[in-house]
């Protein structure tokens, strides 16, 4: 009697057992359908949104051009004083005075991601990337300048 | 500045005749956010509660006042973060009705739909958060998985998964995703298919049943004197709708009921909110297929001038109704501005419904009034 009750006991409690391992053994087996993301191993794969707002990137084409013309609207729409914009004046062969810019200095630390820039910007020359891993040792590191060094505005934006 | 032998007087006198007094929060978990409760008891029993605020407070209305009125609007959806996008509208339709601007209807529909996803959001969040501060863990995955499918709808078209900032003045930032109705359906169906199983694990419970029922009662009459609103107010058979009451955009064209309980406990307040996800469902229902073509933001003005007097709007968020009122000059920004936060009413009936019960029924009363601590302090 002793026995019978003790093997039953054992095949009841491995039963639940297998029961209750049966959809971790299925997710074991069928790893693509495992919901859970490993993130820092991942981000290879990993794929967030086209219109995530992780940061103002300002994009350059080949020739190291970008579509910029200082106009300073992003700067007037920024609610925060994120962005700076430094002009100078360029001189043309013909001997013409042309505003450019010389630096856009970006505070990523300040900035809450709200767009507000993109859309006052009458030349699309910012827009917003999904890179979200911006913590750096240094607080100073957080302030960029967007347009890269010895680039120039594309021909024919005014 | 207290010397050590004051802090020893001080407590003594607080705890005469066997009163205990002890401090929940700021850093509480079940409390969600910076709330500090100083509670007063008699053994088990709530002798008094009294909320300490300002923990959090960030002068939100006076920041507002030095922003124009198109910058102003991120700022609200720092205030209740769960439905951040009704914050916006609301903003925006106050900016609207001064101004007299026309707001194209694809831009109506979308900010609908798109109010009813944060709702339903917003309350599945709350009933996982709930059931966990009352000892179910597993509720609060089942929630966050249907709540997840709608943050990632949100990251495909607002570009933010809670502070999305999709509404400007006029119309909206951008337009809509291409795979916007095809996500939205999808989550439907999931949504149809698995609240049932909110059903099963939370409201046909026996232990979440005994916790609820009869737990925290307030009447209708004290409802209204508090100016408590929402969900916590339409448990006790207030009616104060306002999609239903003041219709804005698109509400008056769509078919839905509102949820009245009469009991006014917490059970009644967890079914209101149960049953009004359902009703987002069907607002949802009724316009994800009729989406008019056209514009998505209207004309505008380069700069925005409010005309001079005082104006008001409200909306109906997740916790009831937000209001906001602006005193304009004429200029670019604001002269004063202040919000009527739904949260901040609802909490001041705390005292009142959870005096006379244990410290144990105290989660189950806090947690159906369901506080967002940012919207209260502001």
């Amino acid at each position: 009697m002793f026995l019978k009750e003790y093997i039953t006991d054992v095949v009841t409690g491995v039963t639940s057992l297998l029961k209750g391992m049966r959809k971790t053994g299925y997710y074991f087996t069928h790893p693509k359908e495992i919901i859970t993301e490993q993130y820092p191993d991942n981000r290879a794969t990993l794929l967030l949104s086209d219109r995530f707002k992780g940061e103002v990137v300002m994009p350059h084409d080949a020739n190291n051009e970008h579509t910029c013309t200082g106009c300073t609207a992003c700067e007037l729409a920024c609610p925060n004083g994120t962005i700076k914009v430094v002009t100078k004046f360029e001189t043309s062969p013909e001997g013409k005075k042309k505003k450019a810019i010389d630096t856009l200095v970006y505070r990523l630390e300040l900035c809450t991601m709200c767009n507000l820039c993109i859309v006052a910007c009458p030349s699309d020359a910012i827009k917003m990337a999904p890179n979200f891993e911006h913590s750096v040792f240094d607080r100073t590191k957080l302030t960029k300048v967007l347009n890269q060094p010895g680039s120039k505005i594309r021909e024919g934006i005014e | 500045m207290y010397n050590q032998t004051e802090i020893i007087k001080d407590t003594s006198e607080l705890g005469a005749d066997g009163e205990l007094v002890i401090n929940m929060g700021p850093q509480h978990p079940a409390t969600h956010g910076v709330l500090h409760l100083v509670v007063t008891l008699n053994g088990e029993t709530i002798k008094k509660i009294e909320p300490h605020l300002g923990y959090i407070h960030r002068s939100i209305e006076k920041m507002c006042e030095s922003l124009t009125y198109r910058q102003f609007i991120y700022v609200t959806s720092r205030m209740d973060y769960l439905s951040s996008h009704i914050n916006n509208l609301g903003c925006a339709l106050l900016i609207e009705k001064g101004m007299q601007i026309e707001v194209p209807d694809r831009a109506k529909y979308i900010r609908v739909i798109l109010s009813e996803l944060t709702r339903i959001a917003s309350h599945e969040l709350w009933l996982g958060a709930m059931a966990m501060d009352l000892g179910a863990f597993t509720p609060f995955f089942y929630a966050f998985r249907e709540r997840e499918m709608i943050t990632d709808i949100m990251e495909d078209t607002c570009g933010a998964r809670l502070t999305m900032n999709y509404i400007v003045p006029g119309g909206l930032m951008y337009d809509l995703h291409p795979d916007f109705q095809k996500k939205v359906k999808a989550f439907i169906t999931q949504f149809k298919s698995k609240v049932t199983e909110y059903e099963d694990l939370v409201t046909n419970n026996i232990i979440f049943q005994s916790r609820t029922k009869g737990v925290g009662i307030l009447s209708a009459e004290d409802a209204i004197s508090y100016g408590c609103t929402g969900p916590v107010a339409r448990a006790s058979g207030v009616s104060c709708d306002i999609r239903k009451i003041y219709p804005y955009e698109v509400y008056d064209k769509v078919e839905f009921d509102e949820v009245l309980e009469t009991a006014g406990d917490s059970f009644a307040r967890y079914m209101v909110r149960v049953k009004e996800m359902n009703q987002s469902i069907r607002i949802i229902e009724q316009l994800i297929d009729n989406i008019p073509e056209g514009d998505f933001v209207g004309k505008t003005k380069n700069v925005l001038k409010l005309p001079k007097g005082e104006f008001y709007t409200r909306v109906e968020t997740a916790r009831g109704e937000f209001g906001v009122y602006i005193v304009s000059e004429g200029g670019t920004t604001p002269h004063r501005i202040k919000f009527r936060s739904p949260g901040f009413s609802n909490l001041s009936v705390l005292n009142h419904i959870a005096v006379g019960g244990m410290i144990g029924d105290l989660m189950a009363s806090m947690g159906t009034l369901d506080l967002v601590i940012p919207d209260i302090d502001r």
